[in-house]
């Protein structure tokens, strides 16, 4: 590493710019760090109160643990348990322990300050006791101090919520690039960004175009594109979504599109469609998981009727946002 | 004692991560206590305060803050060996970019917030790449996306740091930190060790409380633009 050029070494370690800005010295890229350090004056060692060879040191220690880093590979998930813990009144939650495998898209319902995010958040934090309901959740059948190394946990949690929003200042191509670039070859990044695009469109009900700014996408839009993005782009296995339902998308593709790609959803919800898609749903009361419903027949057809009558809303719905006129025949 | 140095650029949330560790260490029964290093003015010696942990405050004022640090730094350790503490946070803001106040030695933790945008982690310099420990505030409020793009950037910045989302109003992640900080944190004097970085050097003639703009009235480290 030290003796090649660091043109040539910039191929390889592409975060090796971020090294070297910091030193506030001209770097000649056609010569290696070695011979770049030799250029340079007794004044940038003593300054650094290091040596040459401790330089040398502390620039291989880096390229190594930041290419170790960009390695690491994502844990396959097969599943979750969450174990019984308390209530906030002190009472003993008394399910049986559940578990949610990968592809299966699980529901949490109950009023709102019942405790539904509270149970996303003992997931996320993978708790062992150590959270107000004092439920333990297994990953894989395994506890937090078994499989977790530092950042293992929180690579493979993905989290969905009504308050994220968009921040930078990119458009919808840019944004995805940036994204893919973390996790891609380059030449797989072409590709899969128009899909995660393509998709992101056709859940959002109303198109978009690549070059549109991401702070400028409307909430179902933004919506769209983060489900996309955690579908195809995103490794995480887990997916932790706290109520996204008021932005107009298409649910169905969306959690569809979800488990299709094998991850473990888990949706906190007041949405009667959403929690209805979901093959089984925890009922929270009190802060206490109260029960778990598993859908019988009879909802599986209230399903079927509801997603019939959100879909004529939805065409009133556009048929007002065009400007037309309607009347009641329009939802009959 | 063991003394753990926080920094980061300002309005990140410092003072209510700190204080959330140290309370946390406070149920635990230790002795804490926290000193803010700061420019013009600050509040948040009140925030302590509230929440029961003995504060100091330093204001560098019309110098360098990063000098005022360093010059004092000892002098903030010995009221908290006076004050008996098993712990004893600093925390500094208005530094510029280009600093960073870790010591060698001593545990040091680098706050940067989500908010703070996509080329921060290069932006910010030593301050994140010298860090042992970085922590990432507001995460909650911005895409997946550009948390995982976020996380990597600041991977790629610190490789060897231990990098923790941490959730400031809620209290998310503050006790895995705490178990970090707890394990990392080392009881020594801090006399005779070494900055990890070197101050920037200010010795010209604003650095004296020169005012005037022109060639004519800059004497000493000067260094001039190349367009």
């Amino acid at each position: 590493m030290l003796t090649i050029p660091l043109l040539k070494l910039e191929k390889e370690y592409p975060y090796l710019p971020y090294y070297l800005d910091d030193f506030e010295v001209e770097w000649n890229k056609e010569k290696s760090f070695s011979d770049n350090l030799l250029d340079l004056p007794e004044a940038f060692f003593e300054q650094r109160k290091m040596n040459r060879k401790e330089v040398e040191e502390d620039f291989e220690i880096y390229l190594r643990n930041a290419s170790a880093c960009l390695s690491e590979e994502v844990r396959n998930v097969g599943s979750i348990t969450i174990i019984p813990g308390k209530g906030k009144d002190g009472t003993k939650e008394s399910f049986v322990p559940i578990t949610i495998r990968k592809g299966e898209m699980i529901a949490i319902v109950g009023e709102t300050g019942s405790g539904k995010s509270r149970l996303l958040e003992d997931i996320e934090w993978q708790a062992q006791e150590d959270t107000p309901t004092l439920r333990t959740i297994l990953i894989d059948g395994k506890s937090k101090d078994e499989w977790l190394r530092n950042g293992e946990r929180r690579r493979s949690i993905a989290q969905l919520s009504q308050n994220m929003n968009f921040v930078l200042d990119m458009n919808v191509e840019e944004f995805l690039r940036m994204h893919a670039e973390c996790f891609l070859r380059k030449d797989e990044i072409s590709e899969k960004i128009r899909k995660v695009y393509d998709v992101a469109v056709s859940l959002a009900g109303e198109p978009f175009s690549p070059d549109t700014a991401v702070t400028a996408l409307s909430g179902g839009q933004s919506r769209a594109l983060m489900i996309a993005d955690c579908a195809f782009l995103s490794r995480a296995p887990i997916v932790l979504i706290d109520e996204i339902e008021n932005a107009g998308i298409d649910r169905r593709k969306a959690m569809d599109l979800l488990t299709g790609n094998d991850k473990i959803v888990l949706i906190a919800t007041h949405d009667p469609i959403l929690s209805l898609m979901a093959p089984k749903r925890i009922v929270i009361r009190n802060g206490r998981i109260d029960k778990i419903l598993h859908r019988n027949e009879k909802e599986e057809a209230v399903l079927l009727l509801a997603e019939k009558k959100d879909q004529e809303l939805m065409r009133l719905r556009n048929m007002i946002r065009r400007g037309e006129r309607v009347s009641i025949t329009t939802l009959e | 004692m063991r003394l753990v140095t926080f920094a980061g650029p300002p309005a990140t949330g410092k003072t209510t991560v700190m204080t959330r560790i140290l309370k946390e260490f406070m149920n635990e029964g230790k002795k804490v206590g926290a000193c803010k290093f700061d420019c013009l003015q600050t509040e948040d010696d009140k925030i302590y305060t509230q929440a029961g942990i003995p504060s100091a405050k330093g204001l560098s004022s019309e110098l360098c803050p990063d000098h005022y640090y360093i010059t004092n730094i000892q002098t903030v350790y010995d009221w908290g060996k006076k004050e008996e503490l098993d712990y004893l946070f600093t925390e500094s803001a208005g530094l510029c970019n280009r600093c960073s106040p870790y010591i060698k030695n001593v545990l040091s933790v680098c706050v940067i917030d989500q908010l703070s945008g996509i080329r921060a982690p290069r932006k910010i310099g030593p301050l994140l790449k010298l860090a042992d420990i970085v922590l990432i505030t507001k995460g909650d409020i911005v895409s997946q996306a550009e948390r995982e793009v976020f996380m990597r950037r600041v991977e790629t910045s610190n490789p060897k740091a231990l990098i923790f989302p941490v959730n400031g109003l809620t209290g998310q992640g503050i006790s895995e930190i705490a178990r970090a900080i707890r394990n990392m944190a080392m009881e020594r004097e801090i006399e005779d060790e070494t900055l990890r970085f070197p101050m920037p050097m200010a010795l010209c003639s604003y650095c004296l409380g020169e005012t005037k703009i022109g060639k004519e009235y800059q004497i000493g480290n000067v260094k001039h633009i190349r367009i």
